[in-house]
C-alpha cells in the first residue's frame, strides 16, 4: 500500500498561515522517497478556498473537514478531527507548520494515535520509510536527529523558513474529499481577541531591524525637564533611538526586534524580545543595533542568512556571528543607513 | 485548590554545551530549575496565596532533579514529587506526559496544572498539551494572564498569546495551564524558604507506583552533534563619515544580493 503523507494547513480564522505551503515542499520531499503525493488536511469552518490554495501550492489533493464548531481553532476539537482522518487514512507521515496552535494540535495527535512529535524540524532526510529529522535543541548549541521508527504516523512540524515556500500555480486542480467531521462539544469556550500591535510580525518577516541596551546610550539627547527620574530619562532615550530602528525598519519593509536587555528596561513591550526566552527567528537579514551579542540571544537569531552588527565596541561577541560589521554609534549609523538604503531602494 | 506545577531541571542558559563520545555534556555549569518553569512556580503560588490550598510540584528526572524540586520548595510550593525509575530511561514527551498524567491522577482532586511554556534543553513545548490530552482535560497553552478563576464554579479564563494577538478562553476545572513570560516575574526564594526547602524529605514514585508498566518512547536519538562551525568571516564596512560607512554597507547589500 502507499504510504500516505499529509500536510495540515494551517490558519487564523479562515486566514491562511503561509507557512503552511513550506511544510508542503518537506511533505513532497518526503513523498517523493515514499512514492507518494501529499494530501493537504484543512479543518475549520468556511475555509474551502484554502484546500484549493494548498493544491494550487503543489498538494495533489485535499481533504476538507467543516463544521461550525470548527470555526475557532480549539486544540481539542480540532486534534479529534485529524487524528480520525489519519487512522482512517493510514497515514504514514503528517507534516506541520510551526505555530501556537500546530504545536499544540500535533501534540494531541501525537498522544492520540500513540506517536512521536518532532518540533522545529530543519532539514529532512529518509532511511528507509523513516524520515530522520535534523532540530536544533539547547537552543541552537546543538543539533539532534530524531527519528520515530516503529509508530505511524510520524508527526512533524517544521520551523517557519527552514524550507523553500512555493509559488502557487492558479492552474493546478485535485480531488477535494468533503466528508463529516464527528465532533464532541468542546469543554471551553473562546471569549474574545484583542489584536497584536500592527507592524510586521517578527516571526514571518524576511528583514528584521532589532535594538538592545544601546539605543539609550546617547549623552547628546536631552530628556524633556519634567523627566527627572534617571530610569525615566533612559527610556525616554531609548524611544529616540527606537524611532531611528523602526525608520531604517519602515524603509526596508522590516520587523522590529529587540534584546531581553532593551525589553527589560521597558523600551519595548516583550513581544519584540528575540532570542531564547523570546522568539526564535530565521530571517533573510537581521540587523542588530546596539546587542552585545549574548548566547541566549543568538539562540533567537543565529540562523538568519545575513545578520548585519552595528555596535559601538570592536569586541562585542555579535560580531563573530555577523556576515557585516560596522564599528560605531548607531545615532550616526543607523539613520544614514536608512537615507542610503532608500536611495538605492528607490523610496 | 489543589494545585500542581511540573518542574524540569535543564543546564544553565549560558552554559556551553558541547557533544563528547556523542553524548552532551555542559562542564561544570550548574543545573537549574527550568527557567520557564520559575514562572508556572510562581503563577502557582500566587493562585495558592488567592484562593488558598496547597502546591505540589512534580518532577521526572534523575537524582539531580531533586535540585529542582528544592528550588521550587525554597520559593513557597508545599511538597514535591520526584518520578524515577529506569522504565523512563530514554523517555520522550509521551512518556514524560503520561508519567506526570499518571502522577497527577494519584494525588487527589487536582484542580490545575501548571507548566512552563517550554524546556531549554529539549525545547519542544510538547509535554503540557500532551499531558492535558492523558488527563482528558482541556489544554490552555501559552497563558500570559489569568483574568479570573472560580474555585466553587470550577471555572477558569485565560488570555492566551497566540501569534496573530491575545486570545481569551474560558475553561471548566480540572485544567491543564502553561504560561509564558508575561504572566509575571517569578519571585526570589525566601531565607527561610531555602532553609525549609533544604531539609524537606521529597519522596520518589517509580512507574509502578504511578500504574505505568514500561511506557515506551516513540522517538529515538540516533545522533546529536554540533552545528557546523561557521569561521569569523565579519566583514568589517570602515569608513570617514557615517554616510560613507551607510553607503558602503548599502552597496555590499546590494552587491551580495541580500536585498
Ligand atoms: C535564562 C536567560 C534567558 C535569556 N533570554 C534572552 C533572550 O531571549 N533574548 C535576549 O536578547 N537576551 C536574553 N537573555 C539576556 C542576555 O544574557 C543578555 O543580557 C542580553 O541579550 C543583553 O542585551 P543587549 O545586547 O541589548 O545588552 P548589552 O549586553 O548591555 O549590550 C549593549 C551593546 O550595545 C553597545 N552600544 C552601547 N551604546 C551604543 C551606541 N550608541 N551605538 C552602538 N552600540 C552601542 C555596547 O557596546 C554593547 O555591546 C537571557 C538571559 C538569561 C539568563
Ligand atoms: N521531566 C519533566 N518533569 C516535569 N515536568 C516537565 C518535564 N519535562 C517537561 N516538563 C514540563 O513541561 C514543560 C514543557 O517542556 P517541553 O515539552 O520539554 O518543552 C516544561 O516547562 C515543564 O513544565
Amino acid at each position: 500500500m502507499a504510504e500516505r503523507v499529509f500536510v495540515y494547513v494551517d490558519h487564523y480564522q479562515g486566514e491562511e498561515v503561509g507557512a503552511s505551503w513550506e511544510a508542503l515542499t518537506a511533505a513532497r520531499m518526503i513523498g517523493e522517497s515514499l512514492k507518494s503525493e501529499v494530501t493537504a488536511l484543512v479543518i475549520g469552518d468556511g475555509v474551502r478556498s484554502l484546500a484549493e490554495a494548498a493544491i494550487q501550492h503543489g498538494a495533489k489533493d485535499a481533504i476538507l473537514r467543516e463544521s461550525p464548531e470548527l470555526k475557532e481553532f480549539r486544540p481539542e476539537p480540532y486534534a479529534d478531527v485529524v487524528s480520525q482522518v489519519l487512522k482512517e487514512a493510514g497515514a504514514a507521515v503528517l507534516v506541520l507548520p510551526t505555530t501556537g496552535r500546530t504545536r499544540e494540535l500535533a501534540a494531541l495527535v501525537g498522544v492520540d494515535l500513540e506517536t512521536g512529535v518532532v518540533t522545529d524540524a530543519i532539514a529532512v532526510e529518509m532511511d528507509g520509510e523513516a524520515v530522520v529529522v535534523t532540530r536544533p535543541i539547547y537552543a541552537g548549541k546543538l543539533l539532534s536527529k530524531e527519528v520515530c521508527r516503529e509508530k505511524r504516523p510520524q508527526i512533524l512540524l517544521v520551523r517557519t523558513r527552514a524550507f523553500e515556500r512555493p509559488e502557487p500555480d492558479a492552474g493546478r486542480s485535485g480531488t477535494i474529499e468533503v466528508g463529516v467531521a464527528a465532533l464532541e462539544a468542546a469543554a471551553t469556550e473562546i471569549v474574545g481577541y484583542k489584536a497584536a500591535e500592527g507592524g510586521v510580525s517578527l516571526t514571518d518577516a524576511a528583514v528584521i531591524v532589532s535594538g538592545g541596551r544601546g539605543v539609550s546610550n546617547n549623552s547628546r539627547l536631552t530628556p524633556p525637564a519634567e523627566i527627572t527620574d534617571e530610569k525615566e530619562q533612559e527610556v525616554w532615550r531609548a524611544q529616540q533611538g527606537f524611532e531611528l530602528i523602526r525608520q531604517l525598519a519602515e524603509a526596508l519593509g522590516a520587523a522590529v526586534g529587540a534584546s531581553r536587555a532593551a525589553v527589560d528596561a521597558g523600551y519595548v513591550p516583550y513581544a519584540y524580545q528575540v532570542g531564547q526566552t523570546g522568539k526564535v527567528v530565521s530571517p533573510d537579514l537581521y540587523i542588530a543595533c546596539g546587542i552585545s551579542g549574548a548566547i541566549q540571544h543568538l539562540a533567537g537569531m543565529r540562523t538568519s542568512k545575513t545578520i548585519v552588527a552595528i555596535n559601538r565596541d570592536a569586541e562585542a561577541p555579535i560580531f563573530k556571528l555577523a556576515r557585516f560589521g560596522v564599528v560605531g554609534d548607531l545615532y550616526d549609523v543607523v539613520p544614514a543607513l536608512t537615507s542610503a538604503l532608500k536611495e538605492r531602494l528607490g523610496k | 485548590m489543589n494545585i500542581v506545577v511540573c518542574v524540569k531541571q535543564t543546564p544553565d542558559t549560558a552554559a556551553a554545551v558541547a557533544v563528547e563520545n556523542g553524548k552532551v555534556t555542559w562542564g561544570d555549569a550548574p543545573l537549574v530549575l527550568n527557567p520557564w518553569d520559575e514562572f508556572a512556580v510562581e503563577q502557582a503560588l500566587r493562585t495558592k496565596e488567592a484562593h488558598g490550598g496547597t502546591v505540589t510540584a512534580i518532577s521526572l528526572g534523575p537524582d539531580g532533579a531533586r535540585e529542582a524540586l528544592k528550588q521550587a520548595l525554597a520559593m513557597g510550593c508545599d511538597s514535591a514529587v520526584l518520578l524515577q525509575d529506569t522504565a523512563f530511561d530514554g523517555a520522550d514527551t509521551l512518556v514524560v506526559a503520561k508519567a506526570l498524567a499518571s502522577a497527577i491522577c494519584k494525588m487527589e482532586s487536582v484542580d490545575l496544572v501548571f507548566f512552563g511554556r517550554t524546556s531549554v534543553d529539549s525545547d519542544t513545548g510538547l509535554t503540557p498539551a500532551q499531558a492535558a490530552r492523558y488527563l482528558t482535560w482541556p489544554s490552555l497553552t501559552l497563558v500570559a494572564a489569568v483574568l479570573g478563576l472560580d474555585p466553587s464554579a470550577k471555572t477558569i479564563e485565560v488570555e492566551r498569546m497566540l501569534e496573530e494577538g491575545r486570545q481569551i478562553v474560558r475553561s471548566p476545572l480540572p485544567a491543564v495551564v502553561s504560561v509564558v513570560k508575561e504572566i509575571g516575574e517569578p519571585r526570589y526564594p525566601s531565607f527561610m524558604g531555602i532553609r525549609k526547602a533544604s531539609k524537606a524529605e521529597i519522596p520518589t514514585w517509580s512507574a509502578a507506583d504511578i500504574g505505568l508498566t514500561g511506557p515506551t518512547a516513540a522517538l529515538t536519538w540516533p545522533a546529536v552533534e554540533a552545528p557546523p562551525k561557521v569561521e569569523s568571516r565579519c566583514e568589517m564596512i570602515t569608513g570617514d563619515t557615517p554616510e560613507a560607512i551607510a553607503a558602503a554597507l548599502a552597496d555590499r547589500l546590494v552587491e551580495e544580493k541580500v536585498l
